[in-house]
């Protein structure tokens, strides 16, 4: 064979990092996606990396899985939004304490045109029930993650439960935001996103936000050390850095800076320490 | 439409100013594909041969079970591997969750049925050729496996494709076992599935046309070298 292929092919197969190559400390933070997918990490990590020498590994998926990986202590650090499933994670010994982290809002979008006319609608509530009387094409994430459990809440509130429709107006995607608002915008249905996936999702076409500022939207982060009574190998030393550096003046200020399109996307409100 | 065209014009950019952001994801699936490419050839090779030629109670079952395991979904085994390398898992205390070691392993595991049944369907046939010759000459079974594995050499070199195209491309197993963490386990697939998350479907199809240039690449590679081979 071709000496040069060979070179090649040894050089690239030896050179493989099995581990992680790094030489300092890391952590592993099981994430919300919406954090990663609009580019807050990588705005905010590289001052802390810098300042501390830990580097910072995120695994982005919906707030459901990143609490199960967390369980199974793939995690030093959860960041995610989902109040009560983040406190019992905590009142199951499996997170040291919640603290709130920041917080943004949820948003319906939907097509243009608004064929249920919810952008009349006094508030969420009302725009679900005007969705589900015109039978509305609606795309669920379906997917057991904050989103998803908010939007859950949310028509609890309305005492209307789409899942007797799910595969004829209401549609179920199971999949992660970016996914579903795809479907979304594909299909001209309605969604509900959290503000930042939307405001730095990049295939709008004819959607837009129908429906926000009501109260009930509010989406609250929060952020968990993981226990090490629960898992031993947990990294707490440098996932409480994190979380300090996270929660400290010059984190939460890092946090507000952070804009897309001149809109900031994430509002810091941890408890001063 | 203007979506594709710009997906061109993007790909077209990215390869011509060598994107160090993609440079090191193109690099890390090369690394990943390649090696797991390599394990399972040199394990399931010898394997498919032994199969091919030997004759033992139950080796339709062991046939039908390795013909089935080529269909394995991505996925489905990205989570077995997820579960046995939790940290609460069984090799959980091997750390290898969330780094390249683990995409090579699953990735390896993902494509050595493939690798195994392709080999011995080649041997089998082979067989039929050589047995008289090899029992006339009286030649140890290693020493025909060690011969008809150079003799089949070329359609072995396709097998061996076959491994690494479905490696490089696949999505499900990596995504789970690697995590797609920026700087240490995001591919070439990983990174697709994040762009189109994102919205970015422009974005997302011209990574998608250099991937497709990279296994390109690798095929012209072995191509002009299986064309140089000794006859």
């Amino acid at each position: 064979m071709k000496p040069l292929l060979i070179k090649l092919l040894i050089t690239l197969t030896l050179s493989a990092p099995l581990h992680s190559t790094y030489a300092g400390e890391s952590i592993l933070v099981q994430s919300t996606t919406s954090t990663a997918n609009s580019g807050l990490y990588d705005f905010i990590l590289p001052l802390f990396e810098q300042q501390t020498n830990i580097k910072v590994n995120v695994v982005a998926v919906g707030t459901g899985q990143a609490i199960r990986n967390a369980r199974n202590c793939d995690a030093d650090v959860l960041l995610v939004h989902a109040k009560s499933s983040e406190e019992k994670f905590v009142e199951e010994g499996y997170g040291v304490q919640r603290l709130d982290l920041m917080y943004n809002d949820f948003v319906i979008v939907g097509p243009q045109n608004d064929p249920a006319d919810i952008n009349e609608a006094d508030n969420a509530t009302d725009a679900l029930s005007k969705i589900a009387a015109g039978k509305a094409l609606f795309a669920s994430r379906g997917d057991n993650s904050g989103t998803h459990k908010k939007e859950v809440s949310l028509w609890q509130a309305t005492s209307i439960d789409p899942t007797t429709d799910s595969g004829r107006w209401y549609r179920e995607t199971g999949s992660g935001m970016g996914a579903t608002l795809n479907v979304s915008v594909g299909m001209n249905a309605y969604t509900l996103t959290d503000r930042a996936t939307w405001i730095s999702f990049n295939n709008k076409q004819q959607h837009k936000i129908l429906l926000e500022g009501d109260s009930t939207l509010f989406n609250q982060y929060g952020v968990i050390l993981v226990n090490e009574k629960k898992c031993p190998d947990t990294n707490s030393h440098a996932g409480q850095k994190f979380i300090d550096w996270m929660t400290s003046p010059e984190g939460q200020q890092r946090i507000a800076q952070f804009t897309l399109d001149d809109q900031q996307l994430f509002y810091p409100n941890a408890a001063p320490q | 439409m203007q979506d594709i065209w710009q997906s061109f014009e993007l790909a077209w950019t990215l390869i011509v100013n060598l994107n160090p952001a993609l440079s090191e994801i193109v690099l890390l699936s090369l690394r990943v594909s390649l090696t797991a490419t390599l394990i399972a050839c040199l394990v399931g090779m010898p394997l498919g041969a032994l199969l091919g030629i030997r004759h033992f109670r139950g080796k339709w079952a062991v046939t039908v079970v390795l013909n089935t395991f080529m269909g394995m979904p991505p996925v489905v085994l990205g989570l077995l591997f997820y579960m046995v390398l939790s940290a609460s898992g069984p090799l959980g205390w091997l750390q290898l969750l969330y780094t390249p070691g683990a995409m090579i392993l699953v990735q390896v595991f993902l494509i050595l049925p493939i690798v195994t049944a392709l080999t011995k369907q080649i041997i089998e046939d082979a067989w039929v050729e050589y047995q008289p010759l090899f029992q006339s000459l009286c030649v140890s079974r290693s020493g025909a496996v060690k011969t008809m594995l150079w003799d089949t050499r070329t359609s072995l070199l396709t097998v061996s494709l076959a491994g690494f195209a479905r490696a490089i491309s696949e999505v499900g197993a990596v995504i789970v076992v690697g995590g797609n963490i920026n700087h240490l386990t995001r591919v070439m697939t990983t990174a697709i599935a994040l762009e189109t998350s994102k919205g970015d479907l422009a974005m997302a199809l011209a990574l998608g046309m250099v991937l497709l240039m990279i296994a390109l690449t690798v095929n012209a590679m072995v191509f002009s070298a299986r064309q140089r081979l000794p006859v």
